[in-house]
């Protein structure tokens, strides 16, 4: 954006034919395509989980009396490490990410690893937690708060599958050598995506589970 | 005076702009120009806008003959063309498709083709996930059709109110595949708007500042705001509605405690900047078409778009006047009925500006003036039946009749199509190389007009009359009969007004070969899309443009001076490019878009008739995006070096793998964005200079 | 036939551009900070499910959902704003994200209100 200013009109500004770099960034904003994407991508999903929760408390509020609702199933001791489990998997996260930029290439690993597992340990609960909901006699069609419980937290818990797989591909191209410090961003998207799923799991945790029921 | 003098450009002379590759990826890479495959596989915006247009103007006669069997029906009373129930269906899917596969996918044509140009750039900022956006529209659409062949297309309506759409009311299919279609379009949707959003703001010439980008690239990006924000809260409706239908849960389930009133305000919550989506394109298009044909610039180029913008805002929060009469309570009632007369404030601000820029000015009526004038004066109707139904009493009264009909057919037809109809007749040229035959145009539109008003004009009457809409037939002695039959006709000239406008493309396209070509800018037009040769080459531009003001190019053709008097300076064919440039590096095709938006309808087939077929589809959809993960973006021989692949972008792609170096280039480089090259001017080895990392 | 007044011309660019300025590569915060963070987020969930078990069950409902909000939001800023970088990022990101917060709220609060599940 160097000749913004150019008073005559009807003349182009050549662009420096023969000579790199060219004469504007490589982005009108400087930021990249696919960071921009990630972030408009993450602008909408606040959209589709508000949806998800204010469908919940509505549920919840319409559940008729007697009916089998949260206090019956939710053992928040279990619920709470389990969030705690995914809290600290975006510490993971950000320290992969960090040893990547740094080229720690091992501790890159570690990092990844370790939070897929932390990922897959929340994932596990959330399989369990459901079963025993289940065994308790609250099934995806049993009542209005059933079914809108399973449904918002199988949506989070689908987009934490979706984020595994991720950060096991990024482990993949790391081993075969793919990932180095200069593409880095890649892994710093799947670390947002990673992240926003937390801040939604920090949303139900509280509004779900610990609100007075 | 000196016109545009670049000195010649270091571009290797003669290479393709595509070219093969043998090594990439699981298969080959698709090759050529020409022929079938190189549209089916193109990442080129251009032909993918052409497509959307196409496949909208192909949906738009279904949706067509669905409304003319409609009025077929309603012609005389107790009509008996349709039954009950295929009624029912006949103006649903009437509704969806002119709604969801004809006005939006218009729109997306006119936001693919021209935005790029518009802002100056070479593509969109992720070629291959627009593919996958028009794939994706068009399976959505074909799977939305092929109920009718599948026991019955969905019956409940465009807005589909639960529980009314539920299994007890709708026990067909028709409703899943109305909640499954619709998911798949709005996936196009909400993809095509992050990719046009990261376009607009990302890959603007030099010096094309926001507020020096034409009104229509505006309109077109606050659409991609609203769909980006409005998209995913139908996508939840729909999956709350296809859970009920297909796995039984509860959330409609009025026994369980449900409230109907759930689907209505998640669907209205969408609705509403839905409609917004419908119009502002036109509006876009309007404000493109009426200063060239004034001879004058826009007035109030700042007022346009900051109700453009504010229009955007202020949809969020009239949602609620769809359900005045549901219950809602009095308060919502006259908040919502307060917040939707203030929205007409903005639109207001729009018509005076149009108005203003045709004052004093030299005024040519061609035919896509005559389309635009005429969706001004459509729409302003509509607009103030609007307002009358933004007053809640008088609401009561209209809502659910034949008046709000009118209201939403004069907004979307008047105004969406009229307007989209100037930009057929406007950008013709520049997409094809010829223009439309003007006289064919004019007949056309006067047709279109007449036919318009006689068809809807009359349904003001009918709805103040007391007459309901969604109703299959009427007793002879309601008094609805003369207007009826009145608007039965109309409906028949407008289906003559748009075969004219098919006829009119033959025609013009058989007499265009042979006669001389149209030039760059046949309109002495404004914008950049005009500064280059028409049809646009695959390119668009030679070299980069350097923006310096609004409607650059037009000042690029003349000059005001001090006096005000207007000269020219230089002819249109010495300021445009004439698209000889080779060698630009350019995005690859790529097979792999239409694999993943095959199988999304195989998984929605899956869902409604067994979870296999789901499977299937699935596992289409990995193999997709596995290809496409692994793919880089550009083919690594168009260039030497500095290839890159990244995860997808929009994170809907599962796994984020960094695609890691090619096989055409050891080193496997970073770089950002699958977007297509800024500018391959810089290049010195007949390759472009790849984008450094900021 | 003047055109392209000059104040919307102010307005336009300085946002990303200055942001792009400042670019995110070197402000990455440190691992110590990260980890800090992290115990921080950690001490704040510990709160709240402290409201769970004790007897601060005699403040009243209306207190209890106050403190789990606020430290929600706590929770909230300190991951977006730390581990996703918005603190350090471009503001066309920030806006972006903030739109699409702002606006869930406002259309769904208003429609919780519409239904009148708040019980008042
Ligand atoms: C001047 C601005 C506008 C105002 C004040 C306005 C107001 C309204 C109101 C209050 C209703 C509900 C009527 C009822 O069902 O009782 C309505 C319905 C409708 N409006 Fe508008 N409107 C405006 C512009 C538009 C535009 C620009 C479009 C589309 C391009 C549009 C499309 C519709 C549609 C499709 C419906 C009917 C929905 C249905 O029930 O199926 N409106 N409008
Ligand atoms: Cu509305």
């Amino acid at each position: 954006m160097t000749d913004v200013a150019d008073p005559t009109p009807a003349v182009t500004t050549p662009t420096d034919a023969g000579h790199a770099p060219p004469a504007h960034p490589p982005t009108t904003t400087g930021l990249t395509h696919n960071k921009v994407a990630m972030w408009l991508f993450l602008g909408s999903e606040c959209l589709l989980f508000g949806a998800l929760i204010a469908v919940y408390m509505f549920a919840k509020s319409r559940l008729p009396a007697g009916e089998i609702g949260p206090n019956d199933v939710f053992d928040i001791p279990f619920t709470s490490v389990s969030s705690f489990v995914l809290l600290m998997s975006s510490l993971t996260m950000v320290l992969a990410l960090s040893a990547l930029n740094r080229g720690e290439e091992r501790n890159f690993r570690i990092w990844i690893v370790a939070t897929a597992l932390l990922g897959g340990t929340f994932i596990a609960g959330q399989v369990y937690e459901f079963t025993v909901f289940v065994d308790l006699g609250l099934g995806y069609t049993t009542n209005i708060f059933g079914s809108a419980f399973f449904t918002l937290t199988g949506f989070h818990g689908a987009h934490v599958t979706i984020g595994i797989v991720m950060l096991m591909s990024a482990l993949v191209a790391s081993l075969r050598g793919r990932l180095s410090p200069r593409n880095a961003e890649t892994v710093e998207l799947i670390g947002l995506y990673w992240h926003f799923v937390d801040i939604v799991w920090i949303l139900i945790f509280t509004i779900i589970y610990l609100f007075p029921q | 005076m000196t016109t545009t003098s670049e000195p010649p450009l270091q571009l290797t002379a003669g290479e393709q702009l595509v070219r093969p590759s043998t090594s990439l990826g699981v298969f080959s890479r698709p090759t050529g120009e020409t022929g079938w495959k190189s549209w089916l596989f193109t990442v080129d915006h251009k032909r993918i806008g052409i497509m959307y247009g196409a496949a909208a103007l192909l949906f738009l006669v279904i949706g067509g003959i669905e409304a003319l069997l409609l009025r077929l029906q309603l012609a005389v009373p107790g009509g008996n063309v349709l039954s009950e129930d295929a009624y029912n269906q006949v103006f649903t899917m009437h509704g969806v498709t002119m709604v969801f596969l004809v006005i939006m996918p218009m729109a997306a044509a006119f936001a693919n083709y021209l935005l790029p140009l518009q802002i100056g750039a070479r593509d969109v900022a992720f070629p291959r996930l627009n593919a996958f956006s028009l794939w994706c529209f068009l399976a959505g659409g074909i799977f939305l059709n092929t109920s009718w062949f599948l026991g019955g297309a969905p019956d409940g309506g465009w807005f589909g109110y639960a529980p009314n759409s539920g299994l007890v009311y709708s026990p067909s299919h028709g409703m899943d595949f109305y909640a499954l279609g619709l998911q798949i379009a709005g996936i196009a949707s909400l993809v095509s708007a992050i990719n046009l959003i990261t376009t607009v703001l990302n890959m603007r010439a030099p010096g094309m500042s926001l507020f020096r980008m034409p009104v229509l690239s505006w309109m077109l990006l606050v659409v991609q705001f609203l769909l980006l924000f409005a998209i995913p809260v139908i996508t939840v409706a729909l999956f709350l509605l296809s859970f009920d239908r297909l796995f039984g849960a509860n959330f409609f389930n009025v026994e369980a405690g449900a409230d109907p009133l759930l689907w209505q305000h998640l669907f209205w919550i969408f609705g509403h900047p839905e409609v917004y989506i419908l119009i502002l394109p036109a509006f876009g298009i309007m404000s493109e078409v009426i200063p060239v044909f004034s001879r004058k610039p826009i007035f109030g180029y700042p007022f346009m778009v900051f109700s453009g913008i504010a229009i955007g805002f202020m949809g969020w929060g009239v949602w609620a006047h769809h359900m005045f009469t549901s219950g809602i309570g009095p308060v919502s009632v006259a908040v919502f009925s307060l917040s939707t007369m203030f929205i007409a404030v903005p639109t207001g601000v729009k018509i005076l500006n149009w108005l203003a820029t045709m004052w004093g000015g030299r005024l040519r009526f061609n035919t896509a003036m005559l389309y635009s004038v005429g969706a001004v004066a459509m729409f302003t109707i509509g607009g103030l039946s609007g307002v009358t139904h933004a007053i809640s009493p008088a609401d009561t009264q209209q809502t659910d009749t034949y008046y709000i009909v009118a209201h939403f057919h004069y907004v979307i037809f008047g105004g969406s199509l009229m307007g989209m109809l100037s930009g057929f007749y406007f950008w013709w040229p520049k997409a094809f190389g010829y223009k439309l035959n003007e006289k064919l145009g004019k007949i056309g539109f006067w047709i279109l007009l007449i036919g318009f008003n006689l068809t809807f004009g009359p349904m003001h009457i009918l709805g103040l009359q007391g007459m309901s809409r969604r109703i299959h037939s009427y007793a002879a002695d309601s008094g609805f009969n003369l207007w009826n039959m009145v608007a039965s006709i109309g409906a028949f000239v407008i289906a003559a007004g748009v075969l004219l406008f098919f006829w009119n493309i033959g025609v013009s396209r058989r007499r265009a070969r042979g006669s001389p070509p149209v030039g760059p800018d046949p309109w002495d037009a404004r914008g950049l899309e005009w500064m280059t040769a028409s049809p646009v080459p695959t390119h668009n531009f030679d070299r980069d443009i350097t923006v310096t003001r609004q409607d650059e190019f037009w000042h690029r053709k003349w000059r005001i001076g001090t006096d005000g008097k207007v000269t020219r300076i230089a002819r249109a064919e010495d300021v445009a490019h004439d698209g000889s440039a080779t060698g630009v590096h350019l995005p690859s095709p790529s097979y792999w878009p239409v694999v993943v938006a095959l199988g999304l309808p195989l998984v929605a087939y899956g869902l409604i008739y067994n979870l296999w077929i789901t499977g299937i589809g699935a596992l289409v959809i990995l193999g997709g995006l596995y290809g496409w993960v692994f793919e880089p973006p550009d083919d690594p021989e168009d260039h030497g070096h500095d290839d890159h692949h990244e995860a997808d972008p929009s994170g809907e792609a599962g796994n984020g793998a960094n695609g890691g170096g090619a096989s055409g280039n050891g080193e496997g480089e970073p770089a950002d964005g699958d977007g297509a090259r800024q500018l391959a001017a810089a290049g010195t080895s007949g390759g472009p200079v790849a984008e450094a990392q900021p | 036939m003047t055109q392209t007044p000059s104040a919307p011309e102010a307005l336009e660019e300085a946002a990303p551009d200055a942001a792009a300025d400042h670019g995110d590569e070197h402000e990455h915060p440190s691992d110590r900070q990260y980890v800090k963070i992290a115990l921080i987020l950690g001490a704040l969930t510990a709160l709240e499910v402290f409201t769970y078990f004790e007897s601060v069950h005699n403040l009243g409902d209306a207190a209890i959902y106050v403190v789990l909000i606020v430290l929600m939001i706590l929770k909230f800023i300190y991951v977006v704003a730390w581990f996703m970088h918005l603190k350090f990022d471009s503001v066309l990101f920030r806006r972006v994200f903030v739109a699409g917060i702002v606006l869930a709220l406002g259309v769904y609060l208003v429609m919780l209100t519409a239904f009148r599940i708040w019980g008042v």
